[in-house]
């Protein structure tokens, strides 16, 4: 209880404070100010239409997150339907479920390498269409691109998907799929009206932790990305490095911020639709 | 057509991993990427003698021991802490909360915060030891950050909510008439703990230590900027993925591959076992 206090709670109330802090090219100093709120959004509102490093920066993370969230979400959900529906017997679905769930347990790090000899100038996928004849050279952009972070990021996080979307799949009775098939419903149907509507925490919870995780990260966009691309947890990340620790904090608050905003958004979207 | 989606990808999930398995055997010739020029050992063995600058094998070293003392902390604590939710307390309700919402706030904001954390702590130590005029606190005093401090604590909020997570769901099903049978028998509150509940939710507690153990020992965003000094096995291959170009990076992730699966597998094992041993009494 104490540690949860000590290393999150504090920690976080730390970063707002120290948000306000000034800070100088050895020191922070304990201050209140917006400076470096400020500097951040520096010459945004005087540069529009042209989009500030900010601006440009988070809409480039919110542009990964949500093509990530998409993939993910397709993705997850049909392995998901698959495993719960598909699969008739329970030990047949425990031993897929942990198939589906061992490479979870190696390293992120391990897990992005894998894809060099994949994705690379001479990697797999670029000789086999060239012996094909599908292309005369090698695609440049598989590797160290937004497309291998992309790439990267489903790779990794699909499973976290997976488990709740799956978890509520597996508590939907099974009489209410034959209720809707006796009352003539296609496949399709059932899906949109009974299945999809009653997997809808489940759907939420993943797409949260999958809109945090890609939200807040460095690593796989500064490894995947070949160190190339812009993102919001590696200007906090950079900030640090610089010991810039006032400017970092207040970048981490307007992550959290936005962070909260797209969860909060997402719960009410889905909210409405319940409604209709 | 469900069925070929799976196996697409369950192939998407495994098709990088076992390519660089089988690349980590390249010959002493070949490269980062197929063909396989030969079957060698040589990249395990240039391993061996180190790589680089950076010590890989200390390294090493300090990842498992941070992994252990997690995986006891966070054993201890989500058994503690599973018990003290069984019944109402104060705060009950914002406790879990505060737990759970440490899986979806922003790692590396974690991180900067622990790092702040520390820095304003060894500040503070440092203007009392001025004021003071203690002089090994002037002279020697450098940092309180370090592996088993800030580096704990900020792994620590991350395996935590799933200990927790994982202790809810056993005490949800856990049978309270287990306990009563203890107690009508004579036992004390200790000797009912000890030898009626622990023995029964001990299969889980091996679960609660695996994911300790796993989620530190491949932890990297949250422990990377309160580590301090000396890093961890996992900020390391981050650094080698940009200064490596040869297929030892590939030796070493088949290498913590194969020492996460060991782990898991014995921790498999010891469930298995404790689990036939509690039917068995159940049985018997």
């Amino acid at each position: 209880m104490l540690v949860i206090g000590l290393f999150f709670v504090l920690p976080l109330l730390l970063v707002v404070m120290v948000s306000f802090w000034d800070y100088n090219s050895y020191s922070i100093i304990p201050d209140f100010i917006f400076t470096n709120y400020e500097d951040i959004f520096y010459g945004c509102i005087r540069g529009l239409p042209d989009l500030c490093t900010a601006f440009a920066t988070y809409l480039s993370t919110i542009k990964f997150v949500f093509i990530t969230w998409l993939v993910t979400l397709i993705v997850g959900f049909l392995v998901a339907l698959f495993l719960a529906f598909c699969v008739r017997s329970l030990p047949m679905q425990v031993a897929l479920f942990l198939l589906c769930t061992i490479p979870f347990w190696t390293s992120n790090v391990i897990r992005m390498i894998s894809w060099i000899p994949l994705l690379g100038r001479n990697g797999l996928v670029n000789t086999g269409l060239m012996d094909v004849g599908l292309i005369q050279s090698p695609f440049e952009w598989l590797l160290y691109s937004e497309f291998a972070v992309i790439v990267a990021f489903v790779h990794l996080y699909t499973l976290f998907m997976v488990v709740p979307i799956f978890n509520s799949m597996m508590r939907i009775d099974r009489s209410l799929l034959e209720a809707a098939y006796d009352a003539g419903a296609s496949t399709w149907q059932t899906l949109a009206n009974v299945v999809i509507p009653l997997c809808r925490p489940g759907i939420i919870i993943g797409s949260i932790f999958v809109v945090t995780i890609v939200m807040g990260d460095f690593i796989t966009i500064g490894v995947m990305g070949g160190q190339q691309i812009a993102s919001v947890g590696k200007i906090i990340n950079v900030e640090m490095q610089y010991l810039q620790f006032p400017a970092a904090a207040a970048n981490a608050v307007i992550l959290i911020f936005t962070t909260l905003m797209i969860i909060f958004g997402m719960t009410r979207i889905v909210d409405v639709r319940k409604e209709l | 057509m469900m069925t070929a989606v799976f196996v697409l990808f369950i192939l998407f999930l495994y098709g990088p991993m076992i390519s660089i398995l089988v690349l980590s055997f390249q010959g002493p010739d070949g490269g980062l990427t197929f063909p396989m020029r030969g079957f060698s050992t040589f990249w395990f063995e240039s391993l061996f003698d180190g790589v680089g600058v950076i010590d890989i094998w200390s390294a090493f070293g300090r990842s498992i021991r941070l992994g252990l003392v997690v995986m006891v902390l966070t054993v201890v604590l989500s058994l503690m802490a599973g018990l003290a939710f069984r019944k109402k307390f104060m705060m009950a309700g914002a406790l879990f909360y505060a737990t759970v919402s440490s899986l979806i706030v922003p790692s590396i904001v974690i991180s900067l915060g622990v790092a702040l954390e520390f820095r304003i702590l060894d500040d503070m130590i440092k203007a009392f030891g001025d004021s003071q005029q203690i002089t090994w606190i002037i002279e020697d005093f450098r940092t309180t950050m370090g592996l088993f401090s800030s580096g704990l604590g900020a792994q620590l909020t991350w395996t935590l909510p799933f200990g927790l997570l994982i202790m809810f769901a056993v005490f949800n099903r856990f049978d309270p008439s287990y306990e009563e049978a203890a107690r009508d028998l004579g036992a004390g509150p200790w000797k009912t703990f000890t030898e009626a509940v622990l023995p029964i939710i001990a299969p889980s507690l091996i679960g609660v230590a695996l994911f300790g153990f796993t989620l530190s020992y491949d932890e990297l965003a949250r422990s990377s900027q309160a580590i301090g000094g000396l890093n961890t096995l996992p900020l390391e291959l981050r650094g080698l993925t940009t200064t490596v170009t040869d297929p030892t990076i590939y030796a070493l992730g088949t290498l913590t591959t194969g020492i996460s699966f060991t782990v898991i597998g014995l921790a498999l094992l010891l469930y298995f076992i404790l689990r036939r041993r509690t039917v068995a009494h159940r049985s018997a």
